[in-house]
């Protein structure tokens, strides 16, 4: 892995520079999707869903799953932008054929590609940050820690992301990985109900899972709190998690451009 | 010593099942424009891509510049201009920032790419479409972009991968044009088409690979004059007798069925011969080409 070197910065300025030419579409998803769910779980299931007890305080439903949209956020924006997006530019665009006839080595240009994917993320994360700040549900200054939190999981998630796009043989088969990894993680991370509702086994899948503890980091740091061991341990895990994964997405991607 | 920029020696390359390339041994000189010919999947693309160091060979021994390939990959690719056969430009930018996003993989200065791009843009007479959208433009116009983006870092050796490959003449012509403009200029050329008009138009030396292997190399006329003479005979249809006459002559030949060539090497008289014997109407006399000694070398079956 001695191959990679600051050239990926060129790979991460590529996708900037067509950042800039279309964000107005990429721009809304993350500035709409937050006010969505704060306006149906906090207008219309108000009624519905009495507050909760949350580390010994009672917190409103809107605010206990408000950290949890930003997470998945996170997920999303990195893992759809280094599956679905990388793709497009790896075998219909020839992008990393091209780029790989300069002194640039396939290695930096999966790290730019996954730098790329957590830069979504933190950006994900600071509109969704500065949209829910609004309704009051992010504790400042403690929430702005989210933004190095976007950057980890970003890394994370789009390395898991890159090494599905080294094993899929078309961009049909992304149904898979999503419907198989970040479906059930959306709604079984501790996003939408706390952990000990569910079974113990189905606890125990869960703390598996990399999106229940950044759902868990981020809860805490939105309710101002930053110290504790389970954050300790959940960051481990997620540092754990993206640098495994980074690690086999070169060597998936090595194996799937390089022949 | 330093006078070959390429030294190839019994590079092979396997996949799988499939020897793409059986041992094929070139050396290109300084300032040389060099051709690599041979039909569809003859190991032309992946002997290219051995060159750049984006296929790791299986084995052989394979300096650029004298540099060893998989040691000295970044130096070596810092200084040569790859021209794609695919289009690979980026469809969401346009024309000049297509050539800036690329400078910045060769480590060049923002001001230095950008002298370089109206350069270029001229150079392939596109000043006009800089701000186009890739998308927007001809095959043509995609492939003169693809080309300038190859010259950007001022390689001292430029790639190219069949480069005319569905072009309309007009452009054909034009990239020719700037092919001789660069080897004036001392740059090193090597480059796979399978239009003989152009490799023999262009090339000083060539190899026609197939199977992996290499057939023949030399000049393009001295192998016409080898291969084939100066000129050929064409019949259309053939008579019996006229085939009887090539048996009985022992003439080197092809038999197409509908048509004939005979391979006249250096002889006049024959095809006065033929021509009053055998077929007085439907009978040409031709200067022998790069085409017919490619047939007879890599026969006339379909590939692919």
């Amino acid at each position: 892995m001695s191959a990679i070197t600051s050239k990926f910065v060129a790979v991460w300025r590529r996708n900037w520079t067509v950042h800039l030419r279309t964000w107005k579409v990429g721009f809304l998803p993350p500035l709409l999707e937050p006010i969505l769910y704060v306006v149906a779980f906090g207008v219309g299931f108000k009624l519905m869903i009495p507050n909760l007890t949350f580390h010994g305080e009672e917190i409103s439903y809107v605010a206990f799953i408000a950290p949890a949209l930003i997470a998945v956020g996170i997920m999303n924006s990195a893992f759809f932008e280094t599956t679905y997006a990388s793709f497009v530019r790896m075998y219909y665009q020839k992008t990393f054929d091209a780029i790989m006839s300069t002194p640039v080595s396939v290695e930096e240009v999966i790290t730019g590609e996954i730098v790329w994917g957590a830069t979504r993320s933190l950006m994900t994360a600071a509109i969704m940050l500065g949209v829910l700040s609004l309704f009051g549900l992010v504790h400042w200054p403690t929430g702005l820690l989210l933004l190095p939190l976007a950057v980890l999981g970003g890394i994370g998630f789009g390395s898991i992301g890159m090494m599905f796009t080294g094993w899929v043989t078309s961009i049909d088969l992304f149904t898979l990985p999503t419907f198989l990894f970040v479906t059930p993680m959306f709604l079984f991370s501790g996003t939408f109900f706390p952990l000990d509702t569910l079974p113990g086994w189905a606890q125990q899948v869960a703390l598996a899972l990399p999106l229940t503890h950044l759902t868990l980091v981020a809860r805490e740091l939105c309710l101002g709190r930053t110290g504790g061991w389970p954050v300790l341990v959940s960051l481990v895990y997620l540092i754990g998690f993206a640098a495994v994964c980074f690690f086999v997405s070169l060597v998936t991607m090595r194996r799937r451009l390089i022949h | 010593m330093n006078e070959d920029v390429i030294r190839a020696r019994e590079l092979r390359k396997v996949f799988n099942d499939l020897t793409a390339v059986d041992g094929v041994s070139f050396c290109v000189k300084k300032g040389e424009l060099f051709g690599i010919l041979g039909p569809n999947g003859a190991g032309k693309t992946t002997t290219i891509r051995m060159l750049y160091g984006f296929s790791p060979m299986t084995s052989g021994d394979l300096a650029v510049f004298g540099l060893d390939i998989g040691v000295h990959w970044r130096a070596i690719r810092s200084r040569i201009g790859v021209c794609h056969q695919e289009n690979n430009l980026d469809p969401d930018l346009s024309v000049r920032e297509n050539l800036e996003v690329f400078g910045r993989y060769f480590g060049m200065r923002p001001a230095r790419t950008r002298e370089q791009a109206d350069r270029l843009l001229k150079f392939i007479g596109m000043e006009q479409r800089a701000d186009a959208k890739t998308p927007e433009l001809s095959g043509g116009m995609m492939r003169r972009v693809i080309l300038a983006r190859s010259l950007l870092n001022d390689p001292e050796l430029l790639i190219l991968d069949e480069p005319t490959t569905g072009l309309d003449p007009q452009s054909r012509h034009l990239v020719w044009e700037r092919l001789d403009e660069l080897k004036r200029r001392g740059v090193t050329i090597l480059l796979t088409t399978h239009y003989m008009e152009e490799a023999g138009r262009l090339c000083d030396r060539l190899i026609i690979i197939d199977h992996g292997r290499i057939l023949v190399e030399g000049k393009p006329r001295d192998l016409v004059a080898k291969f084939v003479g100066r000129q050929v005979v064409e019949s259309s249809p053939v008579r019996d007798d006229l085939r009887a006459f090539v048996e009985e002559r022992g003439l080197e030949h092809e038999d197409l069925g509908v048509r004939m060539i005979v391979y006249c090497k250096d002889d006049e008289t024959l095809y006065r011969e033929i021509h009053e014997k055998y077929c007085q109407e439907n009978c040409i006399l031709r200067t022998a080409t790069l085409e017919d000694v490619f047939l007879k070398l890599t026969g006339r079956e379909l590939r692919e």
